[in-house]
């Protein structure tokens, strides 16, 4: 028997018996739809698991963060209507939790008043489900969830209300070494690094969500095995970047498919806190692939984005690991659709659009296949779109770079197929 | 109380029963020992004084078996003075480890109070190793320091302080929460204590633990860590020792931060590891529009040094556990960066 159990539950026997200091005693059953309430919470059980819902008065935060921390597996947390204001960041430690609010914009976590902890709420344990709340102006990041897996994130809106600017958290949503991320229907507005991102973490679905104003829309780094499908990107400085950095305890990403996206006017202008790597991601960048292997990039819709609508790149530093292959390989783009774009390229790629005529083609390729001494890598990029649809290699050769030795070139890569990763499944993706 | 958020309601809930006059809630006996049957229970014990650690009412007098130690570095926390016990149930000993933090056995508990000479005692910290592994539970002491009571949620309290360099501050001091505790305190899924390592308490501690009782295994020499404040070791042991007390707990392979490959450990060895001429990952604007976490040479270009030198919450390292800035920590750590060789 619990203290912790049993705390929810007010009745004389049960008290006496959590301060007895003995243990001799079975559990006290809840009647099936029984319910009890001890202040603000009324705590009901359905199937088996039990039911915490909060009231909207001045004890919510406190009776929230005490919940997170006292639940047991498989409880659920909901919270009401109301804006709240949080001083503090919220954490959950508990397997198979679900927190639920009242709906997006009717349950409003607001953290302009943050003064400890570094992201809004951090969830470490397993199984959980988030759902139904917004949350606004954190300090740091939105929600982070480290070695959790199994997560899902539905139906919530993370967002910074000053609009995009630097002092801004740097991720909306934030799932870092997970297996079985799923994310849908999501809302990311602001993000001063990337609204949705993935990291060192494998088995991902990020479908059907919105993310608009933040720097990077969506990012997938470093990370094995991901779709990412049915969102709307616009209005980022970079719309989709499937990324893989050094010096990670995971790297080596690979198996993204990027489809069915509509990816539009991502030409906010770059407000990341310079450092960081999306602070060298073009305003007016589509999608974005950078020393990833197999992705695949189909069946999307592109408009509008100035710089242009598919970067493929090298990563450009200097590195150590020797894990670590720098390039894009094995990138697949065919069937997708394009609607403008290229027209006003941004940053370093305005200097080398300016020999093109200004203007870069849908598909841009760095040209990179090799970085300090080792020789040039072959990287297979299968461009499999109709012949009106532009490329260019900018042809920059190496890293470091020689500027004699750029040679811009319109030729199509000679590339050999490259098979498809089968659809990413998760066992817990089932509609609720 | 007035200086404590309210209590949460189950922990008043818990105090309702108490006042009731059940037995099982009273305070302290005259001479009391450490009860393990309260140590190893599922759940945290209501009041502090139900484990028996203490004689006295205000916790100041250990019971038997309970013992003060120090370590030759702590982690910087506000300035607070820090008060450090632990108990070893009768029969069982700790085994010595010299690279990790000593082995104790089920039912040991480390005991940590917090105080200022202007405000006494305000929070004890147990770490208790229970069957199935270590918990952590914060208690918050009651303004006339006649009671802590169980705080999941930790506590925020106002206070006014004279720091060590005389300087007159003023600000809200933080008692983490209950999953706090295991950000700091994590090795992979477990919680695991940080402190007591046979090279964080020295050759003189460990002998007299042995010699108490609490201890076997241990060598009559091993090395030690170098202590900071006394300034006698190099410039980079002393460096090394600080980033190891007060970021390797997170900065490790398996500690909350480990998705950062920034790791600070004192056996660390790989320079890229340790942030020399790193990049950022995940810092936001936590990075402080610099782009390597330790630029040899050069402290005001080193992420390391702007995060150790704020208090903002999203920018300040280390996020838990503290509100000031440890000025001296910072001096130290960029005169370490000062003389790191820029190749």
């Amino acid at each position: 028997m619990t203290v912790k159990k049993l705390l929810f539950v007010m009745s004389a026997s049960v008290l006496l018996a959590a301060c007895s200091r003995t243990e001799t005693e079975a559990p006290p059953q809840l009647a099936q739809e029984e319910t009890d309430s001890i202040g603000e919470i009324i705590v009901s059980e359905r199937d088996g698991s039990r039911i915490i819902s909060l009231a909207a008065d001045e004890k919510f935060v406190e009776n929230l963060q005490t919940a997170l921390i006292t639940a047991d597996e498989g409880d659920t947390i909901i919270m009401p209507e109301g804006l709240f204001n949080l001083t503090d960041g919220l954490s959950l430690d508990v397997d198979g939790v679900k927190l639920l609010g009242s709906g997006e914009g009717r349950t409003v976590l607001s953290f302009k008043g943050q003064e400890g902890s570094g992201e809004g709420l951090l969830v470490t344990s397993d199984n959980v489900v988030l759902g139904d709340f917004t949350m606004q102006d954190t300090a740091g990041d939105g929600i982070k969830s480290k070695g959790a897996d199994r997560i899902t994130y539905r139906d919530l809106t993370i967002e910074w209300t000053g609009g995009p600017l630097s002092t801004n958290g740097a991720y909306g949503v934030y799932p870092v070494e997970s297996t079985d991320v799923l994310i849908e229907y999501v809302t990311v507005k602001g993000a001063s690094d990337a609204g949705i991102y993935v990291g060192q973490s494998s088995n991902i679905i990020v479908r059907n969500s919105l993310v608009e104003y933040n720097v990077a829309g969506i990012e997938i780094e470093n990370s094995i095995g991901a779709d990412v499908f049915g969102n709307t990107a616009r209005h980022n400085t970079g719309g989709i970047l499937v990324f893989d950095l050094p010096d990670l305890p995971q790297i080596g990403g690979h198996s993204t498919r990027v489809f069915r996206n509509i990816i539009d006017q991502n030409n906010t202008d770059n407000f990341a806190p310079p450092g960081n790597i999306v602070g060298s991601v073009p305003s007016g960048s589509g999608v974005m692939v950078l020393a990833n292997e197999n992705v695949h990039v189909f069946e999307n819709s592109f408009s509008d984005n100035r710089t242009a609508n598919i970067l493929l790149v090298a990563y450009q530093d200097p590195f150590a690991d020797e894990r670590y292959n720098p390039l894009p390989r094995n990138v697949v783009i065919r069937d997708n659709d394009y609607s403008g774009g290229g027209d006003d390229p941004q940053s370093v790629l305005a200097d080398l659009a300016t020999p093109l005529g200004g203007r870069l083609p849908e598909i841009v390729w760095d040209g990179v296949q090799g970085w300090g001494d080792t020789v040039a890598q072959e990287v297979n990029l299968v461009i499999a779109e109709p012949e009106e649809i532009g490329f260019v290699s900018l042809g920059l050769g190496s890293y470091p770079l020689d500027p004699a030795a750029i040679s811009p070139s319109t030729t199509r890569p000679q590339a050999t197929p490259v098979k498809e990763p089968g659809p990413i499944l998760i066992a817990h993706d089932v509609k609720p | 109380m007035a200086w404590l958020t309210d209590l949460p309601w189950q922990v008043s809930a818990l105090g309702l029963v108490c006042l009731l006059g059940l037995g099982a809630c009273a305070g302290p006996a005259q001479g009391a020992k450490p009860d393990l049957s309260v140590i190893l229970a599922d759940a945290p014990a209501p009041m502090l004084a139900d484990y028996g650690l203490f004689t006295d009412i205000a916790a100041t007098k250990p019971a038997a078996r309970v013992r003060a130690y120090d370590l030759i570095n702590p982690l910087f926390s506000d300035h607070a003075s820090k008060k450090r016990l632990v108990f070893v149930p009768e029969g069982v000993r700790a085994q010595y480890s010299q690279t990790g933090v000593l082995s104790l056995p089920v039912g040991s508990v480390l005991v940590k109070s917090f105080e200022y000479a202007e405000t006494g005692r305000i929070e004890t910290r147990l770490l208790i190793h229970k069957s199935a592994g270590w918990v952590g539970y914060p208690y918050v002491w009651n303004e006339d320091h006649t009671e802590a009571r169980y705080a999941p949620i930790g506590a925020k309290r106002d206070i006014e302080i004279t720091t060590p360099a005389g300087q007159a501050l003023a600000f809200q001091y933080a008692v983490p929460n209950q999953n706090q505790c295991k950000t700091c305190h994590q090795s992979g899924n477990a919680i695991t204590p940080i402190g007591p390592k046979a090279r964080n308490l020295g050759s003189d501690q460990i002998a007299a633990w042995t010699e108490a009782g609490l201890l076997s295994g241990a060598p009559e020499a091993f090395a030690q860590i170098p202590s900071i404040a006394a300034g006698q070791a190099s410039l980079d042991a002393r460096a090394r020792a600080y980033l190891d007390i007060n970021c390797a707990h997170c900065h490790k392979s398996d500690g909350a931060a480990s998705n950062s490959g920034l790791w600070l450990g004192w056996d660390e060895d790989e320079l890229v590891k340790l942030g020399i001429g790193k990049h950022p990952t995940a810092a936001g604007r936590g990075a402080g529009q610099l782009n390597r976490i330790i630029a040899p040479g050069a402290p005001d270009r080193s992420i390391l040094s702007f995060r150790m030198a704020s208090a903002e919450a999203g920018v300040a390292m280390p996020e838990l556990g503290r509100r000031l800035i440890d000025e001296n920590g910072v001096t130290l750590i960029n005169q370490w960066i000062s003389q790191l060789p820029n190749d």
